[in-house]
Formats: structure tokens, sequence, C-alpha cells
């Protein structure tokens, strides 16, 4: 039986695997073939540093993921604030309207952005696709996310102590922000990271509402497997893992670290 | 209204005018041009246009329930084996669960073209190995193939995290009291782990169902799914846009998604009542 499960899981992550291994054997193919190998080569490295359209959009990515992650986790974190205190119909209601852009697909979420833009921009003359609404629709996916992420915070969270503070005479904004932001400070982090991991990823809403002006990365690798295959893509695809994996590592060997020294006290 | 409840009301400010104005609105848009026509008029039309789409939605509905069928029976002995490691194994295998999760998935779907074109490696293989060749790319087959791939990550970590939380001594005690392995699955850890199946279920099941890009990359334009024509009545050719119909169509996936939602936690109701007696 030991065997038998040891086996099935070597084919499963085999299967997880086997296609990113591919990816990465070929980003190093010395020929353009997708399937022939002709010899190691970082020639699709050196391609993909001076393809400025992919440069670009890896720019404009990163700007979308981290400034619709500032507003998101803003005002998320405020608004939990806030629905933490309602009761009754009122937080149903609040909560149902949080988990409209979480429990539809990206592709509703996505066109029902793009209608209520195209409404406007063809009522409002000079206005038109490009950042200003890629970040409002990154921004709207983000916000439901930060909220469920600091909300169960919340319950936690002791209340006789903020009233303590302004007992002791301190002032309800500071109060709050030395009070309560300290206790609520992981689920504010956690939301963070999420918007911001969940706009880098995402393609369907940023193609349907970013226009020309400003595509996304996983934008433009969209189009590019489009046109005639290139080994770009294979080598961007071998860096973004390495990324992710150096991060993951680094995020795994931090926590085991910390745990290391929680068991030594 | 006094102060305390007045900066309550203050902070959800944002929150309120920015949810109204880029959720609701945008979804009462739909609704409104899935019931009008393009000069604005009231109109059923676009409703009953549907029906000219019910095959493709039919497939879209197949395709999704046997990707999501796949990925259930893939991932629930993966999930329960790593729930049964040290703690230490655990994290590092889930970390390589989650680690293509991470990678795009247009990244994802396009590694699988190289794999199974008509040239690809596997055709090569079967060729070196003297066997003839076969279509494997633009079949329904490789859209179920990119749907399982994509998503059992998304299977896998839910199932994983309520099976972990069962103790062994319940599995355990249940052996002790004479239950062999089927009993021990259907009376312990297949109620216990439902909620688990019911979160994995709808985490394939949605995005799945809606694709259009794994369609795209790997059906080749042959397999029509309902994302497919939703994308092409909203960014195809200018001949081809119609927003009515389109919305229509989102709005008709939209409730689809919501009664099938429904329906599971119908049944995780049902299972916990009976877990209680």
């Amino acid at each position: 039986m030991k065997v038998f499960s040891r086996i099935y899981n070597f084919l499963v992550f085999g299967f997880l695997y086997a296609p990113i291994l591919v990816m990465i054997v070929y980003s190093f193919n010395a020929t353009k073939s997708r399937t022939q190998f002709g010899g190691f080569s970082l020639r699709w490295y050196a391609e993909l540093f001076h393809d400025q359209v992919i440069l670009k959009s890896l720019y404009i990515s990163l700007a979308v993921a981290l400034l619709s992650a500032i507003v998101a986790t803003l005002i998320g974190t405020l608004a939990s604030v806030g629905i933490h205190a309602m009761r009754g119909m009122k937080r149903r209601a609040y909560l149902a309207v949080n988990n409209i852009p979480v429990t539809n697909p990206d592709i509703v979420t996505a066109i029902s952005m793009m209608i209520l833009f195209v409404f406007f921009v063809t009522r409002m003359n000079g206005m038109e696709m490009g950042f200003g609404t890629l970040l409002i629709s990154h921004i709207t996916f983000n916000i439901p996310y930060v909220v469920l992420s600091v909300l169960p915070k919340l319950r936690g969270l002791n209340e006789n102590i903020f009233e303590a503070a302004q007992d002791l005479g301190c002032p309800p904004v500071k109060a709050f922000l030395k009070v309560v932001i300290p206790q609520i400070s992981q689920g504010i982090v956690t939301g963070f990271i999420m918007a911001f991991t969940l706009s880098l990823d995402d393609f369907v809403i940023s193609y349907f509402n970013s226009g020309a002006t400003a595509q996304t990365l996983p934008v433009t690798i969209y189009s590019m497997t489009k046109r005639p295959y290139s080994p770009k893509i294979n080598a961007l695809s071998t860096l973004l893992f390495l990324a992710v994996m150096i991060l993951l590592l680094v995020v795994n060997l931090r926590k085991s670290g910390e745990d290391k020294k929680e068991a030594k006290h | 209204m006094n102060r305390k409840s007045l900066t309550k009301t203050l902070v959800t400010t944002p929150y309120t005018i920015w949810m109204i104005i880029f959720v609701v609105v945008p979804i009462a848009l739909v609704v409104y041009y899935a019931l009008t026509d393009a000069d604005g008029h009231f109109t059923t039309e676009n409703i009953f246009a549907i029906v000219d789409y019910g095959k493709t939605f039919a497939v879209s509905l197949e395709l999704a329930l046997i990707s999501t069928a796949i990925c259930l029976l893939l991932a629930y002995p993966l999930a329960y084996t790593i729930s049964r490691m040290h703690t230490r194994r655990q994290s590092t295998m889930i970390m390589l669960v989650m680690l293509p999760m991470w990678m795009n998935f247009l990244i994802r779907t396009y590694a699988w073209m190289t794999i199974l074109e008509n040239n690809g490696l596997i055709n090569r293989f079967v060729r070196m190995l003297g066997g003839e060749g076969f279509r494997m790319i633009n079949t329904n087959g490789a859209v179920v193939l990119g749907m399982v791939y994509n998503f059992l990550p998304y299977m896998i970590l839910p199932i994983y995290t309520v099976l972990t939380k069962i103790e062994q001594s319940t599995i355990e005690a249940a052996q002790d009291l004479g239950a062999n392995r089927v009993q021990v699955f259907r009376r312990i850890l297949f109620p216990m782990s439902v909620p688990g199946i019911i979160s994995g279920v709808t985490m394939v099941f949605v995005p799945a169902v809606s694709t259009f890009v794994i369609s795209k990359l790997l059906g080749g334009g042959k397999t029509f799914l309902i994302g497919d024509i939703i994308e092409n009545y909203f960014l195809g050719n200018t001949g081809t846009v119609n927003y009515n119909i389109g919305a229509s169509l989102s709005l008709v996936l939209m409730l689809l998604i919501l009664i099938s939602m429904a329906i599971m936690n119908h049944f995780d109701k049902d299972e916990s009542a009976g877990g209680m007696l």
C-alpha cells in the first residue's frame, strides 16, 4: 500500500511538473523549433531583455499590482472596521455585495465592468480604455479579498483596549492607529499580498479592460501565443518560475526559522 | 447620530461608493443590456437567442463536469496521503502543490501545446517507438486535459485542509471497532471531508465552465465554449460585436453558477446534519 501511494504521488507530481520542465529545457534551445533540441543557448534570454513590448508590459503589471493593492488595502481595511460594527440586514447586504466579485466567474466581472466603461466612455469625450480603467478594474476585484482577510482578525479584537486608550486621553484617530491597526496588522498584510498577487496573475479582467495602451504581462503573453511560436515565452516563463520559487523558498525558510526560534524559547 | 456611529459610517463610505459604482451598477447594466436592443428598447430577443447556444452551454457544462470529476478523483488520494505524512513533509509537499499555481495559467496552458502538438513531444516519442502519431491538440480531450492540469491544485488544497484536521486516532478507533478500509472511507473520511470537496469542486468548476483561454489554446478554435462566445461578442470583429447578446449569455452563465452553488451548499447541509445523528 505504501509503495502504491508513493508511485501515485510521484505520477501526480510528475503530471504537475512535466510541462514546466519541458518549458525550462526548451528555453535554452539554440534553434527556434518547439520540439527539436538543437543545443544549449541563452539566445532567447538575450532577445527577451531587448523586447520593449514585454518590458513595458512587465512594468505596467507591476505598477497596477502595487497601486491597486495599496488602494484596495486602504479602502478594504477601513470598510472592514465599519462592517465589523454592523448587525443584521445591513451587515448581510454588505457581505453579499462583497461576495459578488469573489463568486462570479472572471469573465462576468470583466464584461460587466467593460460595459460600464464603454457606457460612460461613449458619453464622455476624451476618456478611453487604458491604464485608468485597468487600475479601477483591479482595485474592484481586489477590495473584497482584503475585506475577507481583515474581517476575521477584527472578530478577535478586544474593543475595551481601544476605549481604554481614549479614556486615557488618546484622540480616536491616534487610538485607532496605535491600538487597533497593530492588532489586525496580520490580516492587513495578508490582504495586501493577496491583492498584489491576484492582480499580477490576472488575465481575464485585464484583457477586457485594458485597451490597447496599457497591456499587462499576461495580456502580452496571450497575444504572443497567437503569433508564430517564439521560444521567448519559454525564457520568460522560466524566469517567472524561478522568481516564484525563490520567493516561496525564502518565505518558507523564514517561517521554519521562526518556528525553530520559538521552539527554543 | 452620535459621534461614534458617524465615524463608523465615514470609514465605510469610500467602500460603499466604490462597490456601488463598480460592482452593483455594472451588474445592473448587464441585466439592462440583456433586456434591450441596440437602440435601448426593451426586448426579450437576446434572452431567446440563448436557445441557439444550447449546444454550446451543453458542451461547456459537459467538459467542466468531466474535468471537475477527474480533478476530484486525482486529488483525493493525493490529499489523503499528504495529510498522513509528518508535519514537516506535509508543508514541503503542499508547497510543491502550490508552486505551479503561482505561475500564470496562460503559461501553464501554453506549455501543453508543445507536448500535445502533432509534431510535439508525445507524438515524437510514439513515432520513435515505431507507432503512428495521433492527433491530440485541438480536441475536446486536450481542453479537458488543460482544465485538469490548471485547476488540480485548487482541488487538492481544500481537501487536504479538511483531511489534515481528522486525527489519526479517529481512523484507528474506527478500525479497532472492526471497520474495513471501505467503511472507514464511507463512514469517517468522506462525511468529514464534504466541506473541502465542495469548495474544491466550486474552485474547479467555476473557472472551467467559464474559460475561453484553454479552449482557444488547446481546442484550436474547434471547441467552442460559452466563454469563447461571450468573448467574441465583446472583443470580436466589428461585425460580430453585440453587447446585448453577450450580456444575456453572461447573465445566464452567472445564474447557472449561482444555481449550481446553491445545490452544492444544500448537499453540505444535508451531510453535516447526517453527521450529527
